[in-house]
């Protein structure tokens, strides 16, 4: 540290109490519903070190693990981070106090869509969400994903007009002729025949 | 030897080379594949980011009409090999009312099913065409192997069972570090800009390492270094052409499969000059 501080360079250093009241009712919360207990995490940034898609968070892994110990629920449920997690469990297998850190962020997740908190996160991750729903909508319709009407369905969630304009939907037909023209497309959806079935399951589910 | 066989929905779609190789590299070693009758999608990543409820109970319903039909299930896609594992580990601790499950069969990955002794001597008899001076980095992505509580990896930073695979029919595997760093799949329409970063270190990992293609085990895996490789390109302005191989092609290339023309067809970065280059055409 710099020998010689101005008087305000101190004051910013000195802690200020007011500005943080943990309210551990979140870290609770996260516990009961993913099991785990996040309250272990000592911030040896193992997680954040191994991340691949820590480039595109707001807040990295340790970080978000903090802030639930904190309590910042708002923040937490409003980050990009959750939706850039690409459940790649990688951190998850390397925390040394055997956090499932991937499993927390399914939590986080799903406590963020059960509050709407999705619509609050970064403009750039707001697709990620509804592209999780146009896919289970496919499994809900025919007990198989079928990739091609999945693609539709995300396509319609997610602001055609504006894609229209910008061109993206373009793009995005081009590379669909692409995978058609190899063969990769299959047109018509296979339903399968107890498709009732999956639909009990999707009315048990939050879904 | 009779198993049951999981595609996934990948292998009725993009990766239908992928079921194809499968399928013909099990004729080859006489192993009889039973698709599990009205299987339905594991959930993949959708289901566990968004209903926990879902994520288990979509996989259970496929474990338990495999366990009536009494034999081990086989799974080719690394993504579905892992929620189907999740569910086994969790349901032999909460049973789901919805389906019965006792664990009596065994779920497992196509690349531990073939690393089995019997299998292997197999392959190794089987080879007509040994895929000499072919230099390939096996990539094995996430799934397969992380976390190893649930997949039961012995190697889940260094897994090499692709790599015996791969040198037993002739090739050449390289030693790299990006063997499981994750290519992004889950956001392959929602991120691309994400996917083409990860899908740019692993494929320079790659031929850093001194590889002229990738092997992979997973079809998303497979698809998103496939099919991005124009973008990739088109935005460093290096000109990436690298073709990626599903590990089965390359063991029926091996064993002489009439279908590989077809599969080699399905790549958007073509394969035939690589391996007509090397004689195996």
């Amino acid at each position: 540290m710099k020998s010689e501080l101005s008087t305000e360079e101190v004051s910013s250093l000195e802690p200020r109490a007011a500005s943080i009241s943990p309210d551990f009712s979140f870290l609770r919360e996260v516990g009961e519903a993913s099991g785990e207990k996040v309250s272990l995490c000592y911030q040896c940034r193992k997680c954040s070190s191994g991340c691949p898609v820590s480039f595109a968070m707001d807040y990295l892994p340790d970080v978000t693990l903090r802030m639930v110990q904190f309590g910042l629920r708002d923040r937490v449920l409003s980050s990009a981070t959750i939706w850039i997690c690409a459940s790649c469990q990688t951190c998850t297998t390397r925390c040394p106090n055997e956090i499932d850190i991937a499993g927390v962020m399914d939590t986080l997740r799903q406590m963020a869509l059960a509050s709407g908190f999705e619509t609050r996160a970064a403009p750039e991750v707001r697709d990620i969400p509804k592209f999780h729903m146009a896919f289970l909508d496919s499994i809900r319709a025919g007990g198989r994903v079928h990739e091609a009407g999945m693609v539709v369905r995300y396509m319609l969630k997610t602001n055609p007009r504006a894609k229209l304009k910008s061109g993206a939907l373009l793009e995005q037909a081009k590379f669909g002729w692409q995978m058609f023209r190899h063969g990769k497309v299959k047109i018509l959806p296979y339903r399968i025949r107890q498709t009732g079935e999956i639909k009990k399951l999707f009315k048990k589910s939050g879904r | 030897m009779r198993v049951s066989y999981y595609p996934g929905c990948s292998l009725e779609g993009t990766a239908k080379e992928y079921d194809e190789s499968t399928r013909a590299v099990c004729q080859a070693l006489e192993i009889e594949l039973a698709e599990l009758e009205g299987w339905n999608c594991c959930g993949a990543t959708s289901a566990h980011c968004t209903d926990d409820f879902l994520s288990l109970a979509l996989p259970a319903r496929n474990l338990s009409i495999a366990e009536r039909k009494g034999l081990d299930l086989v799974v080719p896609c690394a993504a579905c090999y892992q929620r189907l594992k999740v569910a086994e580990k969790k349901l032999a601790q909460n049973p789901l009312p919805d389906f019965s499950y006792e664990g009596k069969i065994k779920v497992k990955n196509l690349i531990d099913f073939y690393s089995q002794e019997e299998l292997l001597e197999k392959l190794s008899r089987g080879v007509k065409k040994p895929l000499a001076g072919l230099r390939v980095a096996c990539y094995y992505g996430c799934l397969l192997v992380r976390p190893p509580k649930v997949t039961d990896a012995v190697n889940y930073e260094d897994p090499q069972n692709m790599d015996e695979l791969m040198n037993l029919v002739g090739a050449e595997s390289v030693n790299w570090c990006y063997k499981t760093d994750c290519c992004g799949g889950s956001l392959l329409l929602s991120r691309p800009d994400i996917v083409i970063r990860l899908i740019q270190r692993i494929l320079d990992a790659a031929l850093e390492a001194g590889a002229e293609c990738v092997v992979t085990c997973c079809p998303m895996c497979q698809s998103n270094l496939d099919i991005r490789q124009r973008e990739l390109s088109k935005e460093t302005g290096r000109d990436y052409n690298v073709p990626i191989f599903h590990f089965t092609e390359l063991l029926g290339l091996a064993l002489g499969s009439p279908g590989i023309t077809r599969w080699l067809n399905r790549h958007l970065v073509s394969p035939r000059e690589l391996l007509g280059a090397k004689g195996l055409l």
